[in-house]
This record gives structure tokens, sequence and C-alpha cells, in this order.
């Protein structure tokens, strides 16, 4: 167990390396950052003020360490347009991306795994055919696209739900909803698949040859198997969420950080669009970490892998 | 799978009507993304202000020689339909072909070669799947500007992870196989062997994932135009349509509608098609 532990620590330590060496390359990819910065009117003398002030005279390389030794102690620099510092930003903007992420998974969770039971155990019937056609046209539902008939639908023609903003638990209704979408068709197969298989096994045939309840062998020993990768995907999905969260962030206005991150791409804001890579990236790999240590706890026999 | 899944299993393959129906969507998307210039009633580029937003044919006061209606800037929509089908068609062909041979090249290398070669093929896969997709691309193409070429290229380098997963596990499955041990001992070289032996017993895998990935492409793209990120107007991608008539979806909800169903309309088929042909080659494309 602690050697599964510790390897999976070294994996993860060394993908967060590399993804701050590939954020730090992209965000200098435009070139000279210093011109973009000043913007189109400025002055040479002008961009040399702020290519000294923010420190972009120096080495590429000596910028780069400078950046990762910070990082790592949690300082994620200053935002030019901003004016505040990076990890603050993230801060104040996480709680949004947050509740959003995790109101899409429970949704998710809540439609795909009854949906996956049902269509296991009606397998290959009408019903079960339903399902597969409902998480097919959930795979090619475009998210945005969703959300804005769900604003039209909900928001102006019914007017149950608000449109934009942050206000109340409401908000959170439809972006949520958009958001699950994006998880449901893997879940449900998941599940649905994973529920198959364990249907089938000699453990549940005994389950059933003891005279338990339908019930019983259904929750209690079928669904506890096909969890096993069903949890890994959710915890899984839900960091593609975060990270997917950009696009519905920006059709509902919710302000957390994928709405922070498309400001500050929009504004050449490379300290902040260097940071939310990174931090998105490191809420992914601690995700896939979680999801591999509730494996081990959930299923025994994976600890040794 | 079950014994009752074998014998009571719904059609599969050409038997089954939705592989049908999704040949049938793929191929009038390819016809329209083909032939897109003989195909327009207008120039889709051409704007013409007296005629601002009229109704489609299904609405009261359409205008017959506008089939679909006109946009905020009184371009045909149907014209400009056909050409973002194009564009859609397009990039998902370029990106699947540029993220199929980063992923396969580095899938069939770390599944043959095994070893280290092997982990640090999983340590790219591992590392490509932490990236956000939607921001690198964002920033990306917000960076350097939006072009075409550019959106091709960062999507191909990042939509890789499918082709990589896949192609690596079927070439460790055919790999240890009696006819790549007869290759061995013929005296055929790595790389024969590899285009020779492997590759075509892998390639029905990879045709399924292409498929995949091509759908992918084109919800990227869309979503990536949405935001103002994606294809440079006047192109008419389906994205970048729903983008424009975003403030006018309150009063004519028809231009979000039209767009959005045909990507929608797209993307399922080419899924349909996918499946179909997953079940045709009895391969899996599930990493």
């Amino acid at each position: 167990m602690f050697q599964f532990l510790l390897r999976r620590l070294i994996v993860a330590l060394l993908v967060a390396a590399t993804v701050m060496v590939l954020a730090f390359v992209l965000t200098r990819l435009s070139g000279d950052l210093a011109t973009s910065i000043a913007g189109a009117n400025a002055t040479a003398a002008d961009i040399e003020a702020i290519r000294k002030a923010y420190g972009l005279d120096r080495p590429v390389i000596t910028q780069f360490f400078d950046w990762v030794g910070r990082a790592v102690t949690g300082d994620l620099g200053e935002s030019y347009f901003f004016k505040a510092r990076v990890a603050s930003l993230i801060g104040e903007r996480m709680p949004v991306t947050l509740t959003l992420g995790l109101t899409g998974l429970v949704i998710a969770l809540v439609v795909s795994l009854p949906l996956g039971i049902l269509a296991a155990v009606r397998e290959n019937t009408g019903l079960d055919r339903f399902v597969q056609m409902v998480a097919l046209l959930g795979q090619a539902m475009p998210s945005f696209w969703l959300g804005l008939l769900l604003m039209i639908t909900f928001g102006l023609q019914l007017g149950w739900l608000p449109i934009s903003g942050t206000g109340s638990w409401q908000n959170y209704v439809m972006p949520g909803v958009v958001l699950a979408f994006s998880a449901i068709p893997a879940l449900t197969r998941l599940t649905r698949a994973g529920m198959i298989q364990a249907m089938g096994s000699d453990y549940i045939r005994t389950a059933r040859a003891k005279g338990l309840s339908r019930a019983s062998i259904l929750l209690k020993h079928a669904l506890r198997n096909a969890a096993i990768p069903v949890v890994a995907i959710a915890a899984v999905q839900l960091g593609f969420m975060l990270g997917g969260s950009i696009v519905i962030e920006q059709v509902f206005a919710l302000h957390g950080v994928g709405f922070l991150a498309w400001e500050s791409i929009a504004k050449n804001d490379f300290p902040v669009v260097q940071a939310v890579v990174l931090v998105l990236a490191v809420i992914y790999v601690a995700l896939t970490m979680l999801a591999d240590l509730m494996n081990a706890v959930l299923d025994p026999r994976l600890r040794s892998a | 799978m079950t014994v009752a899944a074998v014998n009571a299993g719904p059609k599969r393959g050409w038997k089954s009507a939705s592989t049908w129906i999704g040949a049938v969507i793929v191929g009038t998307a390819a016809i329209c993304a083909v032939f897109a210039p003989l195909l327009v009633p207008h120039d889709p580029f051409a704007q013409d202000l007296g005629k601002r937003l009229l109704v489609p044919f299904w609405m009261e006061g359409t205008d017959p020689r506008h089939l679909l209606g006109t946009d905020q800037l009184g371009r045909d929509y149907l014209s400009r339909l056909i050409w973002g089908c194009r564009i859609s068609m397009l990039i998902g062909v370029t990106v699947t072909i540029v993220s199929g041979l980063i992923g396969i090249t580095i899938g069939v290398l770390g599944g043959f070669m095994g070893g280290r070669v092997d982990d640090a093929v999983l340590f790219a896969i591992t590392t490509r799947l932490s990236i956000p997709v939607v921001l690198v691309a964002l920033a990306v193409v917000g960076l350097l500007g939006s072009s075409l070429p550019l959106l091709v290229i960062t999507l191909g380098l990042l939509l890789w992870d499918r082709f990589a997963v896949v192609a690596r596990s079927t070439t460790m499955q055919v790999r240890n196989l009696d006819f790549v041990a007869a290759a061995w001992c013929a005296g055929c070289s790595h790389f024969r062997i590899l285009s020779r032996e492997v590759l075509p017993n892998i390639a029905s895998h990879l045709v399924v994932v292409a498929t995949l990935e091509i759908a992918l492409a084109i919800l990227l793209e869309a979503a990536l135009s949405f935001l103002g990120l994606g294809v440079p107007p006047p192109l008419p991608s389906w994205g970048l349509m729903i983008a424009e008539a975003k403030d006018y979806m309150f009063f004519s909800p028809w231009v979000i509608v039209i767009p959005g169903v045909a990507l929608f309309v797209l993307v399922l088929g080419i899924n349909l098609l996918g499946d179909g042909l997953r079940d045709l080659f009895g391969a899996r494309s599930d990493p």
C-alpha cells in the first residue's frame, strides 16, 4: 500500500513539473510579452520600462526558475490587468467553479447510476436501447448550445430560473445540468457495463441461491463491484468538468476560474493564464490520485498494483 | 460479454438501422463539405443589410429565396450553414490526421518496445490528460491570433491521447502473436514489422478511434469559435454562427437553433457510424 502511494505521488509530481514547463512555454509563444502588455500606442521607452518592471529583461531560464520557486510556495505572481495577486484572484473565483463542478458531478451521478443499473437489469430490452440512445444523444450535444437553449426555455419563456449571475443556488441549476450532460454518457455506459459484468458473475449466483432479496443483490453485491470503475471515472470527470467549465461559465456569466482565464487570455494577462493552467492541472492530478486511493479502499485487490 | 448478450443482442454493424442513419448523415455532410461552392444558393459572405434576420421557411413572412432565412448582417443562412459544414468537416478530419499521426506513433512505439520507452509513453499520456484542453487551446489561439492552420495544429497536438492509449494496448496484444514472431525469425526489420505486421492488425481499432476524434474535434472547434477564439470571422463556422446570433436569440430563437441542430446532428451521425464500425470490426475503443 505504501509503495503504491509513493509511486503514484512521484508520477504526480513529475506530471506537475512537466505542466509547469508547458504552461510557461505556452505563455511565451506570442513572442515579446512586454510589447503586447504595453499595447499598440506604446513608445519604445514605455516597452523598455515595462520589460524592466516585470523582470522580462532577464534570461528566460531565470524567469522560469523564479516563477517555479515562487509557485511552489503558493505565490503565483501578480496580474498585470487586475493589479492583484494571482493566487488571491484564483482563490476568490475558485468557489464558483468548484460549486459548479460539484453540482454537475452530483447531477451526473444521480442521473447515470440509476439509468446504468436499469439498462443493465433490463439488458437488450427497449429500455436498455433507450438508455443507450440517451447516452449517445448526450455525447453529441454541444454544451454551450444546450446552455443557450435552456436559457431561452427556462430563463426567458418560462421564467423559472435566472439566466446569469451567481446570487443564489438557482444560478447553478442550468449550468450544472449542462455540465452534467458532458459526463452522463460515459458514467451511464460504465455503470451499465460494470453491472452487466457483475450480474453474470459467480458471487451473484451464490447470493441468488442464498435467497437474498433482489434489491440486496443489486445494490449490495453487484453495485459495489460495478462502482469501482465508476468512482474512478467520476473523479476524473470532475477534473475534466473543472477544465471544461470555462465554456459554461462564459455562457451563464458565472465569474469563476474559467471566466477569469478567458478574461486574462483576452487581455494578454499571462501570469494569470499560466497560473490557471497549472492550478487546473494540479487539481486534475490530485483527483486522479484520489480516484486511485478510493479504488484501493473499495477493492483491496488493487492495492498491490 | 455475457452469453445472453451474444444470443439475444440487438442488430449490429450494417444490419443496424443506426449505423445506416450515421452513414447517411456523414455522407451528406461530406458531400456538402466537398461541393459547398457548387451547392450554396447565395454567396455565404455577401451582406445585405436591407434583408437582416429574415425568418426561415416554416415561419410566417419568409422569403422563398432564403430557405433558412438570413443572419444579422443579411447573409443567407442556408449558404452559411453549408459552408460551415465544410469548415467543421475540414477541421474534424485534419485535426484527426495530425492527432492520429502523433498518437499512433507514440502508442505503437510504447506498446511494441515496452520497458523504458513504454514508461515514457505512459507518462506522456498522463501529462497530456492533466492539461485542460479548452483552456490551453484558447490561450494559444488568443496569444497567436486566430487562423485555421493554427487551430488545426493546436487541437491536433492536444487530442492524440485516445489514439495513443488504444494503439498502445492493441499493439501489446498483437506483439506476442505468432505471425509477429514469424516475421522476426524471417529477419524483418523493426520498421517492416511495425508497418506490415502490427499496423494492419490494429487499424480497425484506430478507425473507430478516428471517428470519435473527428466528432470531438468538431465539438471543440465549435466551442472555441463560440468563445471567439476559434475560426476567424467572417468564415461561417457553426460555433461562430451561434456566437454571432446570440444577441438575437431571445427574439428569434431559430438563429441559434439552426446551426446548433446542424452541429448536433453531424456529431450524432459520426458517433452512430463509429459505433456501427466498432461492432462491425468487433473492436473496442474505450481505453
